[in-house]
């Protein structure tokens, strides 16, 4: 599979880490937040059939992380609009 | 002989021998082993898988079932694929082979390629694409499996568009063609793996392309009645392919079995060969071959009646009526084209069923691919024409177990009905149950007909039965092409320190971690490994000794906001550490566990460096950089790995300091000016050194560093320098030996992911005072429970048993009622400082249970040992800062 890094361009997969799903916003204020509310940031993930916000990070190369949209059924990527964003 | 006087593709000029089953024949440079098999009368090649009976060759290409040999090193190979050179030693198998322990002797490598245009299939419609593509100015790749360029043309008198074409395409500059090249693979974004044959060995192409067409054909496919495995029994294009091309007549006396138009050419063929065509099968006429036999007289032809074949019986389609046996030892059938759609299906594409061809074709188009000919549906080129579809031809209506559907899996009618009459609804679970499909051809020529008789015998269309997945690779690859180069010592890159060369010659034995080469013991003379490790870890309790460290991962961290990074990735605070000391810290992933520890050095204002596990180095790079730019991009820090760039020299033990001293006369070091944790620069006979009073012992220990390039000229200096105290070299398992009596620990060995500082007894390095990665989920209610497994010590009872790393901890000693597991030994080895063995371990509760005895389970004997703190030597660490 290639990836498009933003500042590399597109790679082979092998070059890259997978870095599980964007978006997942680290709790403002963690200490005041329930146990339940801190445990569904660190263990629940979304897992679509169809395209899905993912972060990778180029390791092999310039190991910038960013983020991507791939589609879990056709592994079709379209870049991000923000890829250095979350 | 069945060699025609003339024609066909052969060089007659260039005779070849070959043996076969241990008999020498002839052919034909030009021949296959099938080709010249059938033209030296060798019917039978092999035997079936399950039955025994005796097989013949079924086709002239790359879907036969039956005719597999072995040769050389390499079994299941197709016949009628092998291309006949001199000196060939061929052996018929019995519908498998045995893969050879041996290493392949071949050459195999791996070439990358780019292009606009891919072509696979050599034949009419893919030479005309890439002929197109070519003058288009486009880079062209194409390829085809077979050794000749031309496909269906080789068999079909084409040979004048044929050599056009080609050198055509010869004169384009940036088109190149392949032949022997098999695409078998189709991934993501056009990326197709191409296995080349090359004379003693092959080429994996990974090739990616812009646009791939698809020219991959049709493959014809039988039909199915009573005994229809007998050799003899031929697909009518492999017939007509054996006399055009290879000059071979595969019979005398002819039977044509057809539901189709394409075999309208095949009698003048036969004629011109010599074969009689004593009657011609056509269901569309109303009748069909219900049964086949051999001759009485032919040898015992294995199970259920197998043997070749010499009459056909042929009865009206209805079933009933009047028989009539005819006698033949070719029966040319045709049940009508499979377009080649498998790179199709494994790009994604969808396949339909097409009720007037009857067969799957694509449905739709993919981006990127382009699909021609005879694989896009188009059976024009075959001839195909009218057809009727007509998959099983029932014998006596009862007893299908002679209907072979899959040849290469002796798999027949009788199975497939079996799995149906099991309640099974999917071809998938019917091509498991029966296993068709699953034999090194992939059921090629059976496919089809299994989700037909499905369908069949479930009612319904065989559109909505559907096909099995497509899935690569197309053909067998062997494991050699697959890891061509990539074996032996560059199967994975070997990480070897500067000082490595000191290592082997000193006989060291090594142990691999990660892709390091690390020295794991060094024996004297026949020492074994626990002689050698107990006067290791001796030399560095009581005198000096002396280990290669430069495997640790470095990281240095440098920028205004240095500090505090360090304070949000490590759960202890680094405010404090002034420029020029060293602090212990440990590292936590967010949910809390453990995830890797190592010393944090002040070198500098903004430079601090890290040092980590050895294994864990990338990973520990990985995730600083993942937090540093996705959730702290304020931070003004930047993250460079120096692992190689530095090399590191532990000289521990009790005279440590003699030795350091002999090298480092301008430096003051005892204790006060030169104390526990802190650094040094210094020099000595021109190698720059950075000294640090670090102990992963538990000794007092003087860790050099030296640039890379100095540290074999530094490490030589360090045994020189201690040569008059008797300084031992010593490897990794001493050292781990020498961490678990302080009860240091290995992160990856005493943790797995579900340990807590706390649970390590490590409370005291985790900051109350500041925020760090990990923080909220020690206060989880799961995280924060006191009857979580915690690090223990364990001292064995009898102090010669030593626990295997790993063993299940129980309470009770007596196993009869069940017990419930507690625990797990992570660390044990032989103390030469206790003089006995000793262990650590996450127990349940563990810190409750200081002093009492728990067991370990193990093969036939059960192992009695008291729980301690997790320290056995030195607890007031008077050596380490002496």
């Amino acid at each position: 599979m290639l990836i498009p890094c933003p500042w590399c361009g597109d790679r082979e997969d092998v070059e890259f880490k997978y870095g599980g799903a964007a978006q997942i916003t680290y709790p403002q204020d963690p200490d005041t937040i329930d146990d339940a509310t801190w445990a569904r940031y660190i263990f629940f993930r979304p897992n679509p059939k169809g395209r899905m916000a993912e972060r990778w990070v180029h390791s092999a190369g310039c190991r910038r992380w960013f983020t991507l949209i791939r589609d879990t059924v056709t592994h079709e990527i379209t870049p991000s609009a923000d890829p250095g964003g979350q | 002989m069945s060699r025609l006087p003339g024609g066909g593709r052969i060089d007659r000029a260039r005779p070849v021998r070959f043996t076969f089953n241990g008999t020498s024949y002839r052919g034909f440079a030009g021949d296959t082993l099938a080709s010249a098999l059938l033209a030296n009368d060798v019917r039978v090649v092999g035997t079936s898988l399950t039955y025994a009976r005796p097989r013949g060759i079924f086709s002239a290409g790359i879907e036969e079932p039956n005719a597999v040999v072995q040769i050389g090193q390499e079994p299941m190979l197709r016949a009628t694929q092998v291309e006949l050179v001199d000196g060939l030693d061929a052996i018929g198998l019995s519908g498998k082979g045995r893969v050879s322990a041996e290493p392949d002797t071949g050459h195999f490598d791996k070439v990358y390629a780019h292009c606009e245009v891919l072509v696979v299939g050599g034949g009419r419609a893919g030479l005309t694409a890439a002929l197109a593509a070519g003058q288009s100015g486009d880079r062209v790749l194409l390829v085809d499996e077979q050794a000749e360029l031309g496909g269906r043309l080789l068999s079909a008198g084409w040979d004048d568009w044929l050599s056009a074409t080609i050198s055509q395409l010869g004169s384009m500059p940036d088109v190149r063609l392949f032949t022997r090249s098999t695409a078998f693979g189709f991934y993501d974004q056009n990326l197709v793996l191409i296995a080349q044959r090359i004379a003693d060995g092959g080429r994996l192409w990974q090739v990616r392309a812009r646009q791939v067409v698809l020219a991959t054909g049709a493959h014809e496919r039988p039909l199915i009645f009573s005994n229809n495995d007998r050799p003899g029994v031929m697909l009518a294009g492999a017939a007509r392919t054996y006399i055009n091309r290879y000059g071979v007549a595969p019979g005398t006396r002819a039977v044509i079995f057809t539901n189709n138009d394409s075999t309208q050419a095949v009698p003048a063929d036969l004629v011109r060969a010599g074969i009689s065509v004593e009657a011609v099968v056509d269901v569309r006429a109303g009748e069909a071959i219900v049964d086949t036999r051999a001759s009485s007289a032919s040898p015992s032809g294995g199970g259920q009646g197998g043997g070749a074949l010499h009459s056909v019986v042929i009865a009206p389609r209805t079933g009933d009526g009047p028989h009539r046996e005819v006698e033949c030892d070719l029966l040319c059938v045709s049940g009508g084209f499979n377009p080649a759609v498998h790179l199709f299906s494994q790009a994604q594409g969808r396949l339909r069923y097409d009720d007037g061809l009857a067969c799957f074709v694509p449905d739709g188009s993919i981006p990127g691919v382009d699909v021609v000919g005879a694989a896009s549906g188009d059976l024009g080129g075959r001839g195909q024409g009218a057809i009727m579809p007509y998959w099983v031809i029932s014998g006596n209506g009862t007893d299908w177990s002679t209907h072979f559907v899959d040849l290469e899996r002796d798999v027949t009618v009788a199975d497939v009905r079996r799995a149906t009459g099991a309640g099974m609804r999917s071809v998938e679970h019917v091509k498991r149950f029966t296993t068709i499909g699953t034999g090194s051809d992939q059921g090629k020529t059976a496919g089809i007909n299994e989700s037909a008789i499905v369908a069949t015998q479930l009612g319904q269309p065989v559109g909505a039965v559907g096909v099995t997945t497509f899935r690569p690779p197309y053909v067998p690859v062997s494991f050699a092409l697959m890891a061509g180069r990539n074996q032996g010592s560059l199967f994975d890159p070997i990480r070897t320190t500067s000082i490595h060369p000191w290592h082997v010659a000193r006989g060291a034995v090594f142990e691999n971690v990660g892709q390091w080469k690390r020295p794991w013991y060094y024996p004297r003379h026949d020492e074994d490994m626990d002689a050698a490790v107990l006067r290791e870890c001796h030399a560095a309790r009581e005198n000096v000794a002396v280990m290669d460290a430069s495997t640790l991962g470095k990281v240095e961290i440098k920028g205004p906001d240095a500090l505090e990074f360090l304070n949000r990735m490590y759960t202890n605070a680094f405010d404090t550490l002034k420029v020029g000391f060293c602090r212990y810290g440990l590292m936590c992933k967010a949910d809390g566990m453990v995830f890797d520890d190592g010393v944090v050095m002040h070198l500098g204002d903004d430079r601090w460096l890290a040092t980590t596990t050895t294994g864990g180095a990338a990973a520990v790079l990985d995730w600083m950089e993942e937090w540093l730019q996705t959730e702290w991009p304020e931070l003004r820090v930047h993250l460079t790995s120096v692992t190689d760039h530095w090399a590191d020299v532990a000289v521990v033990g009790p005279r440590s300091r003699e030795v350091v001293r002999t090298l480092f006369p301008q430096l003051a070091l005892d204790p006060e000016s030169f104390p526990f944790m802190a650094i040094r620069e210094g020099e000595t006979g021109g190698i720059p050194v950075r000294l640090h009073r670090i102990t992963f012992s538990g000794e007092l220990a003087y860790e050099l560093w030296t640039p890379s390039w100095y540290g074999l000229a530094l490490w030589e200096a360090v045994i020189a320098a201690g040569e008059p105290l008797g300084i031992t070299p010593y490897g990794t398992q001493t050292m781990h030996v020498l961490r678990a009596e302080k009860g240091y620990i290995i992160c990856g060995q005493e943790t797995d992911g579900t340990v807590t500082p706390q649970d390590l007894g490590m409370g005291w390095i985790v900051s109350k005072k500041k925020a760090f990665v990990g923080q909220r989920s020690h206060r989880r209610s799961d995280t924060a429970r006191s009857d979580r497994k915690q690090l223990v010590g364990l001292l064995p009872v009898d102090g010669d048993q030593l626990l295997p790393e790993g063993a299940q901890l129980v309470l009770q000693a007596d196993r009869s009622s069940g017990v419930t597991m507690i625990g797990h030994v992570t660390s044990s080895y032989r103390s030469a400082a206790l003089g006995r063995s000793f262990a650590l371990a996450m127990v349940r509760s563990g810190r409750e249970r200081f002093g009492s005895t728990i067991y370990a389970p193990l093969n036939g004997h059960v192992v009695a040992a008291v729980v301690t703190e997790p320290i056995f030597y030195d607890k007031e660490n008077a050596r380490r800062d002496s």
